[in-house]
């Protein structure tokens, strides 16, 4: 497919074989001469899907004058799995390990997102220890992928001692999964109507550990990285999209933050206990790739203080609803008791059956607006299931971004918007 | 949302023959297609629903009106989210595009091109966003089995 088009690409014109629709996307249908002069020229370059600084399977056809990109065409689809057909042969338990490998970079918050799209459609309502259960988690996935993100811009940038410190950090919070649920990736904690099981002591005690050394590392990054001229003069005034473009292509998260819209859905349609906590929402006016890098950071600072305030608030309990028809029982009253053994089996049989409707349902992922609209025909499994993925939607973003900037600054760019291919591709 | 800004907003789509739905607690309007453009012109510049954030096309599987697409539209200064709805036809699915009205609608109307089969008249760019170019059906139509059609994609000549 892909030599052929490269192939295509050598041809003239007139050479008679077509041409395939993705060139015929890239070309500028106004403008379109053919200089004699060999500089004058127009370059088609492709960038991927094997290009380190995609992030991933992203495909980007660029076109340049010179050093400068004209045009910018995105093509997806190189990890597509056909999530939204799968689920709808899933019952709604079996598909919670299906959300791990949306955003791989932070499952939790994937599981978390499903749950509660879940939970609405059935009109279930976890106890309070499920819920601060739940935000500790997604905040460390939101640490977790930022982390990430801004050691990978940087590491774009050609600085690579931040991004060892991040991935540092990182590592911590991959070995306090591991407590928490057995797993570092593939960690599918999350269960309809609450979580897998209770978050022990031990977990407690070092996620508190955790961030109480995380700010200084942060710090200690920072310092690295912020007075770093050439970090400053790669980022700021790179990849400008003005607020009314920002609303205009339905971005979310840090990229509509760093443009002056104080847009957060912990803050404007809150969910579990947000709405009880106390914390800022970042957001910066520049709208450039620095703005974004710095709206990023400061979310990690505020991550910080919210899972601070939940490990000092978290009350105890159950953390799992009380309602054996719809919440799957723990496992060793499963083995000891005949109620609960018929309860797991039905659930795993027969799903959950959720009453006829539609549900939308959405969380503030690291990336953005995380969301599920699932229709349900009162069956086990969902009738329809559209995941709204975060970076799909700021992927549209990429052809007004690189317009009319250099080719080195498209890593930059790709870089600050922080796609994750196995969400946008589903 | 207030009572005030639903009266609102239902008064100022009556002339487009809205039809009321429900989306678990969130309001959801039915627009016939072919008033959908004036209508989608009134909430963007007259009700402030200048965020278009998500686009679902639906397969129901039914003998009438078998597909459906439905706009998720956030307005951001009011803080509210509605679901625009359209209903489409079994035999020849199609509905002018509201690219023209919110950009972030051109690639979410390519994903319901690719995966439900629904043609959108006026697209600037109609390609298939998932799927080869030169692949024929549509993978989330009811009636397209879960393990694929084998020969569906041909295999690269060695």
């Amino acid at each position: 497919m892909l030599l052929e088009e490269i192939e295509d690409l050598k041809k003239d014109d007139k050479g008679g074989q077509k041409k395939s629709k993705i060139l015929q996307a890239l070309e500028n249908k106004d403008l379109n001469v053919q200089f004699e002069d060999a500089l004058g020229n127009e370059m088609v370059l492709n960038m991927g899907p094997q290009h380190p600084a995609t992030h991933g399977v992203l495909r980007l056809l660029v076109s340049l004058d010179g050093e400068t990109v004209t045009n910018c065409v995105p093509e997806l689809g190189y990890l597509h799995r056909g999530y939204e057909k799968l689920a709808e042969s899933c019952s709604y338990h079996e598909f919670i390990p299906h959300t791990d490998r949306l955003d791989y970079l932070s499952p939790m918050a994937n599981n978390v997102g499903y749950a509660l799209a879940v939970e609405k459609l059935l009109h279930l309502d976890i106890p309070e220890r499920g819920k601060y259960i739940r935000v500790i988690i997604a905040e460390l996935a939101r640490i977790q992928s930022h982390l990430l993100a801004v050691g990978a811009l940087v590491m774009d940038i050609g600085a690579v001692t931040p991004f060892l410190w991040a991935i540092r950090e990182r590592e911590k919070i991959l070995d306090l999964y591991d407590i928490i649920c057995g797993a570092r990736f593939t960690t599918s904690y999350t269960r309809i109507g609450g979580v897998a099981q209770d978050i022990s002591d031990e977990a407690l005690a070092g996620i508190r550990k955790f961030i109480d050394d995380f700010g200084e590392n942060l710090d200690e990054m920072r310092q690295l990285v912020e007075r770093n001229k050439i970090f400053i003069i790669r980022c700021e005034g790179i990849g400008y999209l003005s607020k009314e473009k920002c609303i205009q292509l339905g971005l979310t998260g840090p990229l509509i933050r760093a443009c002056g819209i104080e847009r957060d859905l912990r803050r404007s349609e809150p969910y579990l206990v947000y709405d009880q906590l106390d914390f800022r929402v970042p957001t910066y006016t520049d709208s450039d790739c620095l703005a974004r890098y710095y709206v990023r950071v400061e979310e990690l600072v505020e991550s910080v203080k919210i899972i601070r305030q939940c490990l000092d608030k978290i009350p105890s309990g159950p953390h799992n609803a009380l309602q054996s028809k719809k919440v799957l029982p723990s496992k060793d009253r499963v083995y000891t008791k005949m109620e609960e053994l018929i309860h797991d089996f039905m659930i795993i049989n027969f799903g959950v059956n959720p009453p006829v409707g539609e549900s939308y349902s959405a969380i503030e992922a690291s990336k953005g607006e995380l969301g599920f609209y699932i229709i349900s025909d009162g069956s086990g499994h969902p009738f329809r299931m559209k995941i709204r993925s975060p970076s799909f939607s700021n992927l549209q973003s990429l052809p007004d971004m690189m317009k009319d900037c250099m080719i080195s600054d498209t890593v930059v760019i790709i870089g600050s918007v922080d796609p994750v291919m196995g969400e946008a591709d589903k | 949302m207030t009572t005030e800004r639903s009266d609102l907003i239902i008064s100022k789509l009556k002339p487009f023959d809205v039809e009321l739905a429900d989306v678990n607690g969130s309001p959801g309007y039915y627009i016939p297609k072919e008033k959908v453009i004036e209508a989608s012109g009134v909430l963007k510049n007259e009700l402030g629903f200048n965020s278009l954030v998500d686009a679902v096309g639906v397969d129901r599987f039914t003998k009438k009106d078998r597909f459906e697409m439905i706009y998720n539209l956030v307005s951001i200064e009011h803080n509210e989210r509605i679901f625009l709805k359209v209903r489409l036809d079994t035999r020849k699915p199609s509905m002018p595009s509201l690219s023209q009205i919110w950009e972030s609608a051109n690639w979410y109307e390519r994903e319901a091109f690719d995966m439900v089969g629904i043609v959108f008249e006026d697209h600037p760019d109609l390609r298939r966003m998932y799927m080869p170019e030169n692949f024929e059906y549509h993978p989330l139509r009811k009636d397209f089995p879960l393990m694929g059609i084998p020969e569906s994609i041909p295999l690269p000549n060695k």
